[in-house]
């Protein structure tokens, strides 16, 4: 369901789960209001990802390589590991934006997560059908973001041994969260 | 020494009266959390956004809700009648402005514009001018443009305070610490 913004403790444990360092994420940011995507950036850096910040659906699927002209052969160094995007924004919304993502073959697996200042139950329902990963209320909290970074290198690291199937970040008890930068 | 104790607490005090009068709430804390030493102007980089953001904003705002039948008046006078038509006409015009403003503002563009700015203010932590916000909101739903005018002055009112008291704030806190 809709995370709430407590902040969590986390035990400043070693990642001893992870081999050489934990590998960093990149997050692609989409929000059109200027003020907010200064936040999340810094709350992602904190957090130990590699940011890019765009101000629209239109940009963030450029970047992507969705709108037709480039090829994906050249976005293999700038793979994203998660897209968090902004709910209510002009033009293309966030939900709009989740839909191009998971119509796309190349970019279905890559989550997506949807912010919006606005806790409307309809809403959250129809963009976790579509595929949101996680819907986030606004502002969001650096414990989110962090759960959020966690859940995800888990899931990666899994998906490397077991090949194990994909679940949602709400059926995971939050105690089992840790973090750590390095 | 004994000087700059004194304005520390007087900077406390200050910044537990804005806490304490709702200028600014929790999610301010959570915007100093985030300032570390890889980025010490971390909280003044994002509140001159959102001071920037602002003012564009209430502009927008305030011609949004300016009724645009304006137009019609220039074009009256482009149309060079005889002082008695123009007379009949501006009479016609005004009684038609008054029973028509609720249906020539544009409530849902200003709406946008107001939802934009409760946001920001939210993401600052300036919680008045958030919650100013929301009642403008309301009124832009009821499509009350008296409501919308006389709560966009309020909105700008406690815009402008905020943004005095984060400014001594700021420059005070960069000044002694």
């Amino acid at each position: 369901m809709v995370m709430d913004q407590e902040m969590g403790r986390y035990p400043s444990s070693s990642s001893s789960s992870s081999s050489s360092g934990a590998p960093n994420l990149h997050v692609l940011a989409v929000d059109d209001s200027h003020v907010d995507r200064k936040v999340i950036e810094k709350l992602l850096k904190i957090s130990c990802c590699k940011v890019t910040a765009v101000e629209s659906g239109k940009r963030a699927l450029q970047y992507l390589g969705l709108d037709g002209d480039k090829s994906p052969v050249e976005f293999d160094g700038l793979k994203v590991n998660l897209i968090m995007t902004d709910y209510s924004m002009p033009g293309m919304t966030g939900y709009e934006l989740l839909k191009e993502i998971k119509g796309s073959s190349r970019l279905r697996e890559i989550p997506v997560v949807i912010m919006s200042s606005e806790n409307i139950l309809g809403r959250i329902d129809r963009c976790m059908e579509e595929g949101a990963e996680e819907f986030l209320v606004k502002p969001v909290q650096l414990s989110d973001v962090r759960r959020l970074t966690d859940f995800i290198l888990q899931g990666d690291e899994d998906r490397q041994k077991v090949g194990s199937s994909k679940r949602k970040l709400w059926d995971v008890p939050r105690s089992w969260f840790t973090t750590s930068c390095s | 020494m004994e000087v700059v104790g004194q304005l520390q607490k007087q900077y406390v005090d200050f910044i537990t009266s804005l806490f304490r009068e709702a200028y600014l709430d929790d999610q301010y804390v959570q915007l100093q959390k985030l300032q570390d030493d890889s980025n010490p102007e971390f909280v003044v980089e994002v509140v001159s956004i959102f001071f920037e953001d602002s003012e564009k904003l209430l502009n927008d705002l305030a011609s949004s809700l300016l009724v645009s039948i304006s137009l019609f008046w220039v074009f009256i006078l482009c149309l060079r009648p005889s002082l008695l038509l123009m007379v009949v006409l501006f009479f016609l015009l005004f009684l038609f402005q008054l029973y028509s403003q609720q249906q020539v503002v544009d409530f849902k563009k200003v709406d946008g514009y107001v939802h934009q700015f409760k946001g920001s203010s939210s993401s600052v932590g300036a919680q008045r001018v958030k919650n100013a916000c929301v009642t403008l909101r309301n009124f832009c739903e009821e499509k009350n443009l008296d409501g919308c005018s006389r709560y966009l002055n309020l909105v700008k009112q406690e815009f402008y305070l905020v943004k005095n008291k984060l400014e001594t704030l700021l420059r005070v806190s960069i000044t002694l610490w």
